[in-house]
């Protein structure tokens, strides 16, 4: 018996050693969650909002970020004089489709009224469609696939879908380096990256630009690069697209700068946060240009960053700038729609609904957005390269 | 002495049965009631998959007594094709219960094709070679789905592989009107959703009945005369690749019906889901129920399903209070100061020891 309870101990020992070295690298504090949800100040409308995004796991700085967002927004609205308040909660998804719903339910039974969420694409998809028999009121802040809203008509995105980002970069290549010679390195396992390089091929071929090479990795195999760059480099690639995160961006361009290839490395809004990352050599991002709709160094999005930073510990990315503009839209429309705080869900959801395609809402992430009655945004991206550290416009 | 232990069997079985039908009819009645949550709702056709996995990873490990590393493998043959099958079969079956049945079936077949073709180089051998043969499928059958492209329209199936990293659904060649089913990476997104708790009641039923059936019979003796002594069972003739063949299909199969029904259960699915992860929760299911034990099997798969979300309340922190609680349980079962109180209750069992 004393043998067992000594074992135990052990592994209770070994187990709080693994999360001290785990908490070590987490990049950013832990989000608003269900024990503090944000609790509204003052009286008015209270709505329940949840947020859906992986806050553990492999895409969890996503997630974090969306949290964060949404949380910065809504203390915000909370202690201003307006009329809608929000009532926040997040929870988890660790970014896997069943248990994004279970997350959804889980919010269903708190008596979540509108949701900002979820964060990743394929969680999306699934939650879309559960949210649309629902008849659930879902705006995503940067699922970005075009499954998400196609064929529900209370889904709503904040972000650009992939067939716009692909279709925005072949367009611009095509206008500002119309003689490049392009490679395409790009995650084939992954719907995001996928998305992108499909379209981006597509219109790449209809503009006529030169894709001389296109390479291929998964997660299992995005630390090592060099064949990919040696074959782009071989085929004479002057521009590679990178339709992927910044994590396995930061390899190839250290990969790149090892072997002396300088290319004009493009990406998208993936790439956003590339600085940011712990233990990178920022210098070697100097002229990345990207396409992404938010930078945290420009003077008009200040004092959200700021906010971010004091709360959080870190320079906010895209995906908090998008949450923090989803739940203002939300707001923005449930005002328009005069929607009350008893009404259910699904009343909310009916009335919400014609709203959205009449709003203009100009924000952290774009200018004016619209949205389609298939619950698509409209907004231009812009074109930023990266030069002393910071995103300029080219 | 001999008719005592047939008669534990089936008292262990018919209970075994039973606990399912009385857990079925008090969710299904409950549900009806408005009086679950609809967290749990939301959770129930999973966990009758993930039940059904567990039974059936049961056969391959507990009684055949060979590790598999790869059962999520066969999860994903079965839900991809049960997933193109019902999409394809909408206009031919317009029910849906029917349209899931046919899937079902289809699942398992594909599931049963790709046990036929792991299993057959690899039962003749004896030592830890499925494991590693199984662990090497998983990955495979992820990487062929992420590649795969799958279409239908008026004229049939379009299927292609996109080995090269460079072709799009676009390149499938459909008419107007053909829709998508497996887009690669993406998956099978656009899923319509047929899936039921019935159905998922009556695949844990089957499942049982045929893993329980196959576990009394002339042939799962014999299995477990393998698994027990391979080299006695050999010598009074029981054919060694033929009945670990017969055991580890039928666990293939189950596992694909039961993909079937987890694939046509949410409208989004990527290959990634069945990772090799997913394969180590289903045997860490069959391990804290007992090798051999189908019951145990049962409630450890509902159990640990509903246990993730049970914990939400802690937050970041769940996947911590939910390994500990893997780590007390395994140690509370194994203890022997609680098995001598919980035989206790087994006054049969005493009898028998006392004879023996």
């Amino acid at each position: 018996m004393k043998k067992k309870l000594f074992a135990l101990m052990m592994t209770l020992v070994m187990v709080a050693g693994l999360t001290a070295c785990g908490g070590g690298k987490e990049e950013s504090p832990a989000p608003g969650n269900a024990e503090q949800p944000s609790a509204p100040s003052a009286e008015g409308a209270v709505f329940k909002l949840g947020t859906i995004g992986p806050l553990t796991g492999d895409a969890a700085i996503y997630g974090q970020a969306v949290a964060n967002g949404a949380k910065i927004a809504v203390d915000e609205i909370n202690a201003s004089d307006s009329a809608v308040k929000f009532e926040l909660q997040s929870e988890d998804d660790i970014n896997d489709g069943e248990t994004s719903i279970n997350a959804y339910n889980n919010l269903m039974d708190w008596g979540m009224q509108v949701m900002v969420g979820p964060t990743t694409t394929g969680p999306s998809v699934a939650v879309a469609a559960q949210a649309g028999s629902d008849r659930t009121f879902m705006l995503t802040p940067s699922a970005s696939s075009a499954d998400v809203t196609a064929g529900k008509d209370n889904v709503f995105q904040v972000c650009f879908t992939d067939p716009n980002q692909g279709v925005s970069s072949a367009d611009y290549m095509a206008e500002n380096m119309a003689d490049a010679k392009i490679a395409v390195i790009y995650r084939n396992d992954d719907s995001y990256s996928q998305g992108i390089r499909d379209t981006f091929v597509a219109e790449a071929g209809a503009k006529g630009l030169d894709v001389v090479y296109e390479g291929t990795f998964t997660n299992d195999t995005a630390t090592d690069f060099s064949v990919q760059l040696t074959a782009a480099q071989a085929a004479g690639a002057n521009t590679v697209f990178m339709p992927i995160y910044y994590q396995p961006a930061s390899v190839i361009l250290t990969q790149a700068a090892a072997m002396n290839y300088a290319p004009t490395f493009f990406g998208v809004d993936g790439m956003d946060g590339i600085l940011t990352l712990e233990g990178f050599d920022t210098s070697l991002a100097e002229g990345l240009m990207l396409l992404t709709p938010f930078s945290a160094t420009l003077e008009e999005n200040k004092s959200f960053v700021e906010a971010y930073e004091a709360q959080f510990g870190v320079t906010p990315n895209q995906f908090a700038a998008d949450a923090y503009d989803g739940v203002y839209i939300m707001k923005a429309a449930l005002e328009a729609a005069g929607c009350t705080s008893d009404m259910s869900s699904t009343d909310i959801c009916e009335a919400l609904v014609p709203v959205m395609p009449t709003l203009t809402y100009s924000g952290l992430t774009g200018k004016d957005m619209t949205w389609s009655v298939n619950g698509e945004v409209s907004k231009a991206p812009t074109a930023f390269v990266i030069k002393d550290g910071l995103y300029v416009t080219p | 002495m001999k008719k005592l232990s047939i008669k534990q069997h089936t008292r262990t079985d018919f209970l075994t049965y039973l606990g399912v039908i009385i857990a079925f009819a008090v969710m299904s009645f409950l549900s009806s009631n408005g009086s679950l949550s609809r967290s749990l709702t939301g959770q129930l056709v999973p966990i009758c998959c993930y039940m059904s996995m567990a039974v059936s990873l049961n056969l391959t490990v507990g009684i055949l007594g060979e590790l598999s590393l790869g059962h999520a493998g066969f999860m994903s043959v079965g839900a991809f094709s049960g997933v193109v099958a019902a999409m394809s079969l909408q206009t031919v079956i317009p029910s849906a219960p029917l349209r899931l049945a046919a899937a079902m079936v289809i699942g398992a077949a594909a599931a049963a094709i790709a046990g036929i073709i792991v299993g057959t180089p690899v039962l003749r051998l004896r030592g830890d070679y499925l494991a590693i043969v199984t662990l090497a499928f998983g990955e495979i059958i992820k990487d062929l789905i992420n590649c795969l492209l799958v279409g239908y329209d008026a004229n049939g199936l379009h299927v292609a592989f996109n080995l090269t990293g460079s072709k799009t659904v676009a390149d499938l060649g459909m008419q107007e009107g053909g829709i998508a089913i497996i887009k690669g990476a993406q998956g099978a997104t656009g899923t319509t959703i047929i899936s039921s708790f019935t159905a998922g009641f009556l695949l844990v039923m089957v499942t049982l009945f045929v893993v329980l059936n196959l576990k009394h019979s002339r042939a799962g003796r014999a299995i477990m005369a393998l698994r027990d002594n391979a080299i006695a069972a050999e010598s009074v003739g029981i054919n060694l690749t033929k009945y670990k063949m017969m055991a580890f299909v039928t666990s293939a199969a189950l596992a694909g019906a039961a993909g079937a029904l987890y694939g046509l259960n949410f409208s989004s699915l990527q290959a990634t889901k069945f990772n090799f992860n997913t394969s180590i929760l289903i045997l860490v299911f069959v391990v804290l129920g007992g090798l051999g034990n189908l019951w145990g099997s049962l409630i450890a798969a509902a159990a640990l399903t509903v246990l993730p979300e049970l914990l939400r309340a802690f937050s970041d922190y769940r996947m911590l209070v939910y390994a500990i609680v893997l780590i007390l349980v395994m140690l509370a079962t194994n203890n022997p100061t609680l098995k001598t109180f919980f035989s206790r209750f087994k006054p049969r069992k005493h009898v028998r020891k006392e004879a023996v």
